[in-house]
C-alpha cells in the first residue's frame, strides 16, 4: 500500500525535505489510539534527528469521533497562522477536553483571535482541506487510525517505539 | 483462503435480513453497482474498524451509484444494536440461518472458525463481480480496492 499523494510544500513537516526518512501519519485528533501514538512520535523524532521528517495528516472519522472534525479545522486554522505543530499537540495533550473551549483557549494561549477562530470554523474554511487529505488517505490504503507510511509505504505492523524504530531503520539501510 | 469467487462470475443471488422484520435481495439492487463487504464479526475493539471506516467513506461510494452492504454471520439484533452504536449509515445483513450460506456461496466462507472471511466484492449494475478481494482476517483491507474497482467499471 502505497502513498497516492506525495509529500508537497503544503503538508504540515517537521524535519527537512531532505531527511532520509519521512514518517506520514493519517490521524484523529480523537481516536485514543492517535493519543497512545503522539508521545510515542515524538520519542521517535528524538531518536532519529535530523535523519527523519515527520509529516501529519487528518483523517478524521467524523461518524464515529464527534470532535474529530472540528479539531482537525481547529488545527488547520492554527496552521494558516503559523501555530499548527503548537495546536496539534494542545489538542493531542487534551483529548478529553476536545471542544469549542479547549480550541478557544489554545488559541488563545497561542496568541490567535477567537474572533478569527470562530469565523473559520462557522464558514468551514478549512473542511475542504481536511476532507482532502482524508480522501487522499482513503485512496493511499488508511484503514484506520493511526496509519502510518515510512517512505511512502504503509506500516503494518504496530506503532510501538521498537517497532517504528526497527520498521524506519529498515527504511534508512534501504536508502 | 482465496477461493472467493473472481471477477467475470455473476453474483450468487440471495435473500438476508437486514432489519428483524425486512429482508434485501441482491437482485433489487440490479441496475447499480453493488459492493459486498463480508466480515466476520461486529464489534471488534477498534475505533477505526473496517464498517467504521467505510461509513467514513460512504459518500465517496455514492459518488459511484454504488451501495454498500456489509455482511456476517451475526444475528439482527446484534447488527441492529452494532449499527446503532457506530452510526452506520449502510445495511448490514444476516448471514444467520443457514450460517454462513450466501458467504459459502462466494466462497467466503471460514468453515473452522464459523464466521466469513473478510472479503470484499465490487458487482457491476448487470450483477456480475467485477472485482474481489479476500484479506487477510486479521488485516482491514481500506477502501482504497473497491474505489479503483467502480473508477474502473464500464461507463
Amino acid at each position: 500500500m502505497s502513498l497516492k499523494v506525495p509529500v508537497h510544500d503544503q503538508d504540515h513537516a517537521q524535519g527537512s525535505a531532505d531527511a532520509k526518512c519521512t514518517l506520514v501519519e493519517y490521524g484523529d485528533y480523537e481516536c485514543p489510539h492517535c493519543g497512545h501514538a503522539y508521545p510515542i512520535v515524538k520519542r521517535v523524532q528524538k531518536h532519529f534527528g535530523k535523519k527523519l521528517r515527520f509529516v501529519f495528516r487528518n483523517f478524521p472519522l467524523a461518524e464515529m469521533h464527534p470532535n474529530a472534525e472540528s479539531a482537525a479545522e481547529t488545527a488547520e486554522f492554527a496552521g494558516a497562522h503559523k501555530k499548527f505543530w503548537e495546536m496539534h499537540d494542545g489538542l493531542f495533550e487534551n483529548q478529553e477536553q476536545l471542544g469549542g473551549q479547549l480550541y478557544l483557549q489554545l488559541a488563545q494561549e497561542l496568541g490567535l483571535s477567537p474572533q478569527a477562530w470562530r469565523e473559520a470554523v462557522e464558514k468551514r474554511e478549512f473542511l475542504s482541506r481536511v476532507k482532502s487529505d482524508f480522501t487522499g488517505g482513503v485512496r493511499s490504503g488508511v484503514n484506520g487510525t493511526p496509519t502510518f507510511f515510512i517512505n511512502g509505504k504503509r506500516h503494518d505492523a504496530s506503532f510501538e517505539y521498537a517497532d517504528l524504530v526497527e520498521a524506519i531503520d529498515a527504511a534508512l539501510a534501504s536508502e | 483462503m482465496d477461493m472467493i469467487l473472481a471477477a467475470g462470475i455473476a453474483a450468487p443471488d440471495f435473500s438476508l435480513h437486514v432489519t428483524p422484520d425486512q429482508k434485501l435481495s441482491l437482485k433489487e439492487l440490479r441496475g447499480k453497482p453493488v459492493i459486498l463487504a463480508f466480515y466476520p464479526a461486529d464489534w471488534s475493539p477498534v475505533c477505526g474498524d473496517q464498517m467504521a471506516l467505510y461509513n467514513e467513506v460512504l459518500s465517496e461510494f455514492h459518488k459511484f451509484g454504488a451501495e454498500l452492504l456489509g455482511i456476517s454471520v451475526d444475528g439482527v439484533w446484534c447488527h441492529d444494536a452494532f449499527a446503532k452504536d457506530r452510526h452506520l449509515h449502510f445495511p448490514l445483513l444476516s448471514d444467520f440461518e443457514p450460517k454462513g450460506a450466501v458467504a459459502k456461496s462466494y466462497g467466503a466462507y471460514r468453515a473452522e472458525d464459523g464466521c466469513c472471511e473478510r472479503a470484499l466484492f465490487v458487482i457491476d449494475k448487470n450483477g456480475v463481480i467485477a472485482w474481489s478481494y479476500c484479506s487477510p482476517v486479521a488485516v482491514n483491507p481500506g477502501a482504497d480496492g473497491i474505489l479503483e474497482a467502480l473508477e474502473n467499471l464500464p461507463k
